[in-house]
This record gives structure tokens, C-alpha cells and sequence, in this order.
């Protein structure tokens, strides 16, 4: 068959777009976390591992192991209750569907930010909530749920539980009806089949969920310092730290690269496990 | 892919972008939330009456609406506003672009600092500034005035609710080791220097410390008033001493004044182990093509009546002494700390560059963060 349109002109725009958009600023970092942070600030390119090694000090650990079990942990959570969401949005007709759908996706039409502030106000000490608490006699006093670590799971799992429905939706939806009826025929209870069909064969989506939640979860920086308070320290406001408060931007490109690290290692993982259930 | 689909993966797609976008910062030193947020746009001006244009970039509303027009009509020189939320949003635009781009550029004294150890900026020559001399004597001894020419200034302090606290705190151990009846009330900034400040005064150290023992013990103070604390805040605290969530915080004057606009019970103290001296400046690039109009532009700034309004309506002080002799008695009885005199405040540190020690302020400042957690 002839070609009507050259692959060039199909993908130039967007390859142009990434290179300069992404890939150039990316090379750019890349260099930067080699350099040193000059005495006021500046990047002096002087070549130095000293930024890579500077990531192995025990603080600097502790925030990556602390983002990543708050990550993970909000991954968790998002598959607890996305999974069942997506489940039931693919039973619905059509129409329900669709609807369902636009519902999921209707938060991003706000800005994150802005909806971040609205969690504000709902949580705090003289908020929604906690007057709700005292208008229905559950407490007297006023209570403040902000500024603790569950006010950031709550920030993240809230905004972050869309990238969970919508992969976990495509998979699910795909999913042959008659495997369930084959696996009922055969005498299987609804646990059994879902645990040894059901999810098995959507494996693909709870994984891509998992990660698009993990790895945004990991890097966030603003819901930590506005539902955290401040207190709790995340990778993201590390690097935004370094960038803008220190001015230490060689130091704050390695981190970033130690991120990059390990959210290429969850790719590649994430590759595996496809290639492993096409296999099969 | 049916119509309906192709919707909802666009909305996916606008979803992401949006997602994309978003982010936020401290804020030190900037305009109040008071006034309103208007952008400018300099008007036409025929041919015949340009004399060039210039470039300058300040925090949103803090200057008053109609300055930039006011100065062209009268001028002839033509002004481009941009906007910058941080000090450090504007520093690292200016090292990039290693100071090119801009002709005036509005900033806090350490990152003026900063900016002329890197030659960045140009000496700021005073001759060319008639009105300078309505400028306290005292503000010309701060060094950095070399190259930054004083716009505001002010100092940092306690703020707190006088119906609330049933004493009159007067100590930054008042923050730091909190009364029982406040643990939990209290807030501290975020931004580095002004989260250490309070440990560095309290222990009787320079502010601008980079003794590494000395840092030392300020962190160990830090992590333990971490546990009464019930939020790091730059940007929100005043809020928070309104509606009651917060009894006592850290808080820069001006900011306490935005306090006091909603609730006059609410007060401002200098702690008597002293605090830092801040100074929001203006200061010229090197690299500025226009120094001459650049200098028109900040003596236009430096006369009384511009002062006057930053004065009523940002609540900041200036020092200016043909602006602070004449402010209304109803406004000083309102906000007691614009009544701070310049040699009270000049007994204040006044924050400076720490050059190298930024590395050791950091990882404090970070240890202090991670713990507890």
C-alpha cells in the first residue's frame, strides 16, 4: 500500500516539541548535576560526583524512603478503591458509562492546585467538617485534620485516584465477559474467579495505574506543604528546596536524577510484567 | 473509537496539561493581599515623546496601580512590567539570563546581596537620585545599599492573639518553648533564614551565622520546638491567628498588619533577643541598556507620595523620612508597628548573603524538616 502521508510529517511536530520541551532541559539537568553550586548560587561547570554522593547522607535518604512509603502507601489505597469503582463503571450501560467517565474526570477540569486549597478548606480546625462534626453532637470541640500525614494521603489519594479508574476501566473493560461465565460454570465462586481470572487478566491496568499514582504521588511537593504544613518533607519539596532556596541547582538535578532512577527501574518493571501476561 | 470516547480521552489529554500546571512557593517580604491585583499596561506614547523604554519586574501590587502610567506621562519613557511571586523566582531568571533582560528589578536585601557578589548588578550611584536624600540616614549604612536602593523595610517578630494568650510573650522561647496552653498554636515561616532565625536569636547567635557548631545547636532547638508546632507557614499565617487556629506565630510586621486589618486584638513584638532587619530594595542589572531611564524610574518611586501608599495600603514601613513623618494618626493607632522608629529597627541584624555556609543553612534547614517524621 502506498503511503499517503510521510512518517516525517506525522511525527515532526510532536518530535520537535519533545526535544526542545523535554529532552534538551532533561540533557541540560543532566549536565547541571555534574557542576557545583559557585558561592552565591551560580553553577560553575566544574566536573564533580560530589552531587551523586551527597545523596547517600541519611537525611537525604530518609525523605526518599519516607516519599516512597507515602507513595506507595497512596498507591495502595488508590487500587483498593479504584479497582471496585472501575469494576462497577464497566457494568453500567453505555449511557452510565460515559456519564460515569466524564464524572471521574470532571476534578482535572480545576486546577490540582486550587483544589488542594479547597481540601483546606474543609479540614481546618474551624472548617467544614469539623463544624459539621459539632452541628451533629459527634464533638464539642472544634478538630483540626490538616497538617498530619493523613492529610496527605488524603490530598493525593483524592487527586491521584483518576490515573487509577481510568487504566483499571480500559482493562477491565476489554476483559472477555465469557472467561467470568466459563469460570462460574465450572463451579467457581465469585472470589475465586475474580482472584484466579478477573484480575490475572487486568493485571495490565492495575500495574499502569499503579504507576501513573506512584509516580506522581512520589514526586508532589505542594500537597505536602499546604495540607503537611510545611512539616513533612517529601523529595519534591527537597529538589524545589534546592532549586529555589538553596540555589543549589547542580545538587538539586542529581536528586532528580536519583528519582528518574528509580521511576525507570517501576518502567521497566512495568514492561516486564506486560511482556510476561502476553506470553501467557 | 465512537464519538463519546474520543471526548473523554480529549478531556483526559486537557486533565493532564492541567495537571501539568501548578506548583507553589514562599513568598518572603511580598505585597499584601490587600490590594488589588491589576496588571499594567503602559500607554501609547507618540513617537516624539519616547525616550526609550525599560524593563521591570516587581511582586504583583506592590506598587500602586497607576504608577507605571503616572511616571510615563510625565517621563516620556515607556515601562514593560513583569511579575515575579519570589525572590528566588527572580534570581534564578536573572543568573540565567546572567542579568540581561531587565532594568529595574524589585528584591529583598540578601538577594541583592547575592546578586552584586555574583557582578550582577551595577553600583547604585546616589547623585543620580535627588530623592534619596527623603531616605534615612541609617538605611545608607546597610552595605548592600551599595547596590540596592531601599524600597521598604521592616523586621520579624511575634504576632499573636492578646484575647487569647493570657500573657505577653516577649521571647522567641515563647515560640520555641512554648506555655502548655499554646502547644500546638503556633506557627513558624518556612522560608530558611526565617525558620532559623528564631533558634539563632534565641541562642544569641548572628542571623547570619556559618559557624558550624552554632548551626548545630540551632538545629537541635528547631527539631524540638518541631513538636508544638502546628504548621511551618509563609504565606497563610495571619489567617490562621484570625480564625483562631494559630494563637502565637512567627510573622514579618507588615504581614501581622494584615492580621490586625481583620482582628485588633491581634499583636505585634519585637522578642528582646532581638530579630533580623529586612529591606525590600530595588536594583539596576549591569548588563541594563538604559541605566539613565532606570534611574528616573527609582527616583520617581522614592518620592513621598509613592511611599505614602505602600505605606497605607502594603502596611510596610519605608524608610522614607518625608513619608513616615506624615502618616495619619488613625493608621499608627491601627498598626503600632509602623510606628517601629529607623533606630529601633537598625538594632535589628540585617539578614545578609551567607555565601557558602547556603550549603550548611540547607541541609539544616532539611534535617530539621525530615525529622519526626
Amino acid at each position: 500500500m502506498k503511503k499517503l502521508v510521510s512518517p516525517l510529517v506525522l511525527l515532526g511536530p510532536a518530535l520537535t516539541w519533545l526535544g526542545i520541551f523535554l529532552v534538551l532541559p532533561l540533557a541540560l539537568i543532566f549536565a547541571y548535576s555534574f557542576f557545583q553550586r559557585g558561592a552565591f548560587g551560580q553553577i560553575v561547570p566544574q566536573l564533580t560526583l560530589q552531587n551523586y554522593s551527597r545523596l547517600f547522607n541519611p537525611t537525604v535518604l530518609k525523605v526518599f524512603l519516607n516519599s516512597l512509603r507515602i507513595a506507595s502507601l497512596v498507591t495502595g489505597l488508590a487500587l483498593l478503591l479504584g479497582y471496585p469503582t472501575a469494576y462497577f463503571i464497566t457494568q453500567q450501560s453505555t449511557r452510565w458509562k460515559n456519564t460515569l467517565l466524564v464524572m471521574v474526570i470532571l476534578p482535572f477540569w480545576t486546577s490540582y492546585l486550587i483544589r488542594t486549597y479547597a481540601w483546606i478548606v474543609l479540614l481546618n480546625r474551624e472548617g467544614v467538617l469539623s463544624r459539621l462534626l459539632i452541628a451533629l453532637g459527634l464533638s464539642r470541640e472544634p478538630i483540626s485534620f490538616l497538617y498530619n500525614d493523613t492529610a496527605i494521603f488524603i490530598g493525593l489519594l483524592y487527586g491521584y485516584l483518576p490515573f487509577m479508574v481510568l487504566p483499571l476501566y480500559s482493562s477491565i473493560e476489554r476483559l472477555n465477559p465469557e472467561l467470568r461465565e466459563a469460570s462460574f460454570d465450572l463451579g467457581a465462586t465469585p472470589l475465586k474467579t475474580f482472584f484466579q481470572v478477573t484480575l490475572p487478566l487486568t493485571i495490565r491496568g492495575v500495574v499502569t495505574g499503579a504507576i501513573f499514582v506512584f509516580v506522581p504521588s512520589l514526586g508532589n511537593f505542594f500537597v505536602p506543604e499546604l495540607l503537611g504544613g510545611g512539616q513533612r518533607f517529601m523529595i519534591g519539596n527537597m529538589i524545589n528546596s534546592q532549586f529555589l532556596k538553596a540555589r543549589d541547582w547542580p545538587y538539586g538535578s542529581a536528586m532528580a536524577f536519583g528519582v528518574m532512577a528509580i521511576v525507570l527501574l517501576l518502567l521497566l518493571f512495568q514492561a516486564w510484567v506486560t511482556r510476561r501476561t502476553e506470553q501467557a | 473509537m465512537n464519538g463519546s470516547k474520543i471526548l473523554v480521552s480529549l478531556m483526559v489529554l486537557i486533565a493532564l496539561a492541567l495537571a501539568a500546571c501548578g506548583g507553589t512557593s514562599s513568598q518572603p517580604a511580598t505585597p499584601s493581599p490587600l490590594s488589588p491585583a491589576e496588571t499594567q499596561s503602559p500607554p501609547a506614547v507618540t513617537e516624539a515623546a519616547t525616550k526609550g523604554k525599560i524593563v521591570i519586574s516587581n511582586w504583583d501590587a506592590y506598587m500602586p496601580a497607576d504608577l507605571l502610567e503616572r511616571f510615563t506621562a510625565e517621563t516620556g519613557i515607556q515601562v514593560e512590567l513583569a511579575l515575579h511571586a519570589t525572590n528566588e523566582e527572580i534570581v534564578g531568571k536573572l543568573v540565567a539570563s546572567k542579568g540581561r533582560g531587565f532594568d529595574v528589578v524589585f528584591m529583598t536585601g540578601q538577594f541583592a546581596d547575592a546578586m552584586a557578589k555574583m557582578g550582577l548588578l551595577s553600583e547604585i550611584d546616589y547623585a543620580k537620585l535627588p530623592n534619596s536624600t527623603n531616605l534615612f540616614d541609617e538605611v545608607r549604612r546597610i552595605p548592600f545599599t551599595k547596590y540596592a536602593v531601599p524600597y521598604t523595610w521592616g523586621t520579624t517578630g511575634l504576632c499573636y492573639r492578646s484575647d487569647l494568650v493570657n500573657y505577653e510573650p516577649d521571647s522567641w522561647y515563647d515560640l520555641l518553648k512554648p506555655k502548655p496552653e499554646l502547644a500546638g498554636k503556633i506557627t513558624m515561616l518556612s522560608t530558611d533564614r526565617w525558620l532559623l532565625l528564631p533558634a539563632q536569636k534565641a541562642l544569641g547567635f548572628s542571623a547570619n551565622t556559618t559557624d558550624e557548631g552554632e548551626m548545630q545547636q540551632v538545629k537541635e532547638v528547631l527539631i524540638e520546638a518541631k513538636k508544638t508546632l502546628l504548621a511551618y507557614d509563609d504565606t497563610t499565617f495571619y489567617s490562621k491567628l484570625v480564625s483562631g487556629e494559630a494563637l502565637l506565630v512567627e510573622a514579618w510586621d507588615g504581614w501581622c498588619n494584615y492580621g490586625i486589618a481583620e482582628n485588633p486584638d491581634i499583636r505585634f513584638v519585637i522578642p528582646q533577643e532581638g530579630s533580623d532587619l529586612w529591606v525590600d530594595t530595588m536594583v539596576i542589572p549591569q548588563p541594563s541598556e538604559n541605566k539613565e531611564a532606570a534611574y528616573a524610574f527609582i527616583d520617581y518611586v522614592l518620592r513621598p507620595e509613592i511611599g505614602t501608599w505602600v505605606a497605607e495600603n502594603i502596611l510596610y514601613k519605608v524608610p522614607n523620612r518625608a513619608v513616615m513623618g506624615q502618616l495619619s494618626a488613625d493608621l499608627l493607632n491601627s498598626y503600632p508597628n509602623l510606628t517601629i522608629p529607623p533606630q529601633e529597627l537598625l538594632k535589628q541584624e540585617a539578614l545578609q548573603d551567607v555565601g557558602e555556609a547556603q550549603s550548611l543553612y540547607s541541609a539544616v534547614v532539611a534535617e530539621i524538616l525530615a525529622s519526626g517524621q
